[in-house]
């Protein structure tokens, strides 16, 4: 897509085909001779594992899909008949649990990685926005999936979290009935769920078209953040980035099978096995964990329209972090004092998760409350001020430069750790 | 100095979160169960057919004059990895059972003896039967009880279970339910008619009475006859109920897990030798 594709088919077969339709030469040039730069980390490997993932769960959704009913009375029991009855079906299903766990947990390295290395300035704003409508639809798909097997959580969840859209002034009874299908999460709710969650993974499929797209127009980042300037910073997607990414999905789909083979209801909520009764609230009712932040970022506000709002805020600020971040510099390796506040936002995030699974009583209140404040003030106050308080430290000429005095430093191991060339300097 | 600035604010992290997590936890007045050691923990575990045996005839002659399991069938019980009858067995013990079937030509409904395919008979027609002939409260089915019970284990426990694959938290709370009634009903708790005093149960008080004493099942292989024995085998028949193909899940996962850590190394190595050439 940028260009760099010099693919001439020989066979003659190919080469009619080739001048109909590049599709061929496009592949090749995307994923074949496409330059990537030479210093990324395993941190940009997680692009890779998330198409996998996204695969994965496509393709043993399709096939539970076969087995499965959409229906009040019946989803719980069809569950069940694929965990039991259907050839490999506890395979089949537990993959396809996990499989949103192991997704969320990619794709949130993916956002903490970009947002560490300054992914998402200029000239790569748009692919960032698409990032965020990615994970906006990822997380529609994750919620609407959860309520399908028909489990208490699932009900109760979609009470929930349904219920939110009645926070809307004037409009919001109706909204919500009109999501409903009727005046209560019911079966016109599980159908269109089943529906919409059919639908919305082949959106994200779209969307990812795109980012990648956009990627490959404006080129990866880098852990220097230093643009690509001359053919020696690169290297050849195939073998290189090829060879890394395997090994990465690889050692992935061990810490996935870890948890799909022996541990597949961790993640989980028992009261899920129980089936959906909707004259019985459970005694807590609590998200899956990856939207544990959002829910305590919810209820950390007394008002029911502003939890809401905040909410929804938490990820709409995401779109303007490209314009929020004033400073020039990208990568958090040069910039000594962002590097201390990402690392307070990943502990605020993850406060944040705690908080949510926790009960809105006492201490845990107080603490949502100031973990929201703070993660609004990071990206509104702290991340523009930043900019020009700042001093960063000097660049490297170029990704060859940096490579190659950080090899004179003697560190030749992997780039896992964010900071290896601070220890050489 | 960023450098230790940025460890600083790392531990600082870390020791926020344990700090969260200490308080909080209280299990809801009920008392944590204790673990018990299971054949079927761990990655290499496996059902005890004898004991799932046990447990089956525990059910059978205890618990199935209330509670249901509707989602297994009867072929179920001769199935690999479960308690192994012969389907001889299987066939006498379905023919046990009368099963309504139908509607048959002349329109009505008839009874007929139970095959291996069908499902356990429910002990009641429906919720409100069950209701009504238990005090007002519905004894839960058994199929997937064991995976729908559980009991806090608090972050740090929690995070360790991942790792020794502590997943027997339901059969823990229902051996620890069975074996704990007549225990004294602690100062200032006053039951309600027709409640039963129980540590275990969240809240304190259940409405099944103790089900089963000791000596109540007849086990002919010489294990003892204790409340301690029939709920340590009841609960293990209730997990494989609720995972019968827990055994072939833990066996697949440990080739899997070969299988991929092998390719991994090989994945590693080629990868070695494709950047070799390029400083990175």
């Amino acid at each position: 897509m940028s260009g760099h594709s010099t693919f001439e088919p020989k066979n003659p077969v190919l080469k009619w085909f080739e001048s109909r339709l590049p599709i061929i030469g496009l592949m090749h040039g995307s994923f074949v001779a496409y330059p990537t730069p030479r210093n990324l980390n395993y941190w940009w490997t997680f692009g890779g594992i998330l198409s996998m993932m996204l695969g994965v769960q496509i393709i043993t959704g399709i096939v539970l899909a076969m087995h499965y009913t959409p229906h009040v009375d019946l989803a719980f029991n069809s569950v069940e008949h694929i965990m039991r009855d259907v050839n490999w079906g506890w395979m089949i299903r537990y993959m396809h649990a996990n499989g949103a766990s192991m997704f969320f947990i990619a794709v949130y390295i993916h956002i903490f990685r970009g947002v560490y290395y300054g992914s998402y300035k200029e000239p790569r704003e748009v692919l960032w926005i698409l990032g965020v409508v990615i994970f906006l639809l990822m997380m529609a798909t994750a919620f609407m999936g959860y309520v399908l097997p028909w489990g208490q959580m699932s009900l109760w969840g979609a009470i929930v979290i349904t219920n939110l859209f009645s926070a809307i002034p004037f409009v919001g009874e109706a909204i919500t009935t009109w999501l409903w299908g009727g005046f209560a999460v019911d079966n016109p709710t599980l159908n269109r769920f089943f529906s919409l969650h059919y639908l919305l993974p082949f959106m994200i499929a779209g969307v990812v078209v795109l980012h990648v797209w956009a990627l490959h127009v404006v080129g990866q980042n880098n852990p220097t953040g230093v643009e690509v300037k001359s053919s020696s910073d690169t290297v050849p997607f195939t073998p290189h980035a090829t060879a890394k990414d395997s090994f990465a999905m690889v050692c992935f789909l061990i810490f996935f099978a870890w948890f799909l083979f022996y541990t597949p209801n961790y993640l989980g909520h028992a009261d899920n096995y129980i089936p959906a009764n909707p004259l019985q609230t459970p005694a807590h009712i609590v998200p899956e964990w990856y939207f544990l932040p959002f829910y305590a970022i919810l209820r950390a506000i007394p008002s029911k329209l502003g939890g809401v709002l905040a909410m929804f805020g938490a990820i709409v600020v995401l779109f303007f972090l490209p314009w929020l971040d004033t400073a020039k510099t990208r990568s958090a390796k040069y910039r000594p004092l962002y590097r201390q506040f990402f690392w307070v936002l990943v502990a605020v995030c993850l406060g944040l998760g705690y908080i949510g699974a926790m009960p809105p009583e006492g201490w845990y209140v107080i603490i949502g409350r100031i973990l929201t404040a703070y993660y609004f003030i990071h990206f509104l106050v702290i991340l523009p001020l930043l900019g020009f308080i700042e001093k960063p430290l000097p660049l490297p000429a170029s990704i060859t430069e940096a490579v190659l005095k950080g090899q004179a430093g003697g560190s030749l191991a992997p780039a896992g750790a964010p900071n290896i060339p601070g220890r050489g300097a | 100095m960023s450098r230790t600035l940025s460890v600083a604010i790392k531990a600082a992290a870390i020791a926020f979160a344990s700090l969260a997590a200490s308080p909080g936890f209280a299990a809801e007045g009920a008392s944590t169960p204790h673990k018990q050691d299971w054949t079927f923990s761990g990655p290499f575990g496996h059902f005890d057919q004898a004991q799932l045996q046990r447990g089956f005839k525990v059910y059978r002659e205890v618990c199935a004059a209330c509670h249901g399991m509707r989602l297994v069938s009867f072929r179920n019980l001769m199935e690999e990895g479960g308690p192994g009858f012969s389907e001889g067995q299987i066939r006498l013990l379905a023919a046990e059972y009368q099963i309504q079937d139908g509607p048959g030509e002349d329109g009505q409904m008839f009874e007929r003896p139970g095959r291996p395919s069908d499902r356990w008979p429910s002990p009641f027609p429906n919720e409100q039967a069950a209701r009504a002939s238990n005090g007002g409260a519905y004894p839960p089915d058994f199929s997937v009880l064991a995976k729908a019970r559980t009991y806090t284990r608090g972050f740090w426990l929690s995070l360790l279970d991942l790792v020794t694959q502590y997943q027997e938290h339901g059969v823990d709370y229902i051996h620890a339910l069975l074996t704990g009634y007549d225990q004294p009903v602690p100062e200032g708790q006053q039951g309600q008619p027709g409640l039963h005093y129980n540590p275990y149960f969240p809240g304190g008080w259940i409405a099944m009475a103790k089900p089963i004493n000791d000596g109540q099942v007849e086990y002919t292989d010489g294990t003892p006859a204790t409340v301690d024995q029939y709920a340590r085998d009841v609960s293990a028949f209730m997990m494989w109920a609720a995972e019968p193909h827990l055994e072939t899940r833990k066996q697949t996962g440990f080739i899997v897990i070969i299988f991929l850590a092998v390719f991994a190394g090989l994945l590693y190595f080629t990868k070695k030798k494709v950047w070799s050439s390029v400083a990175h």
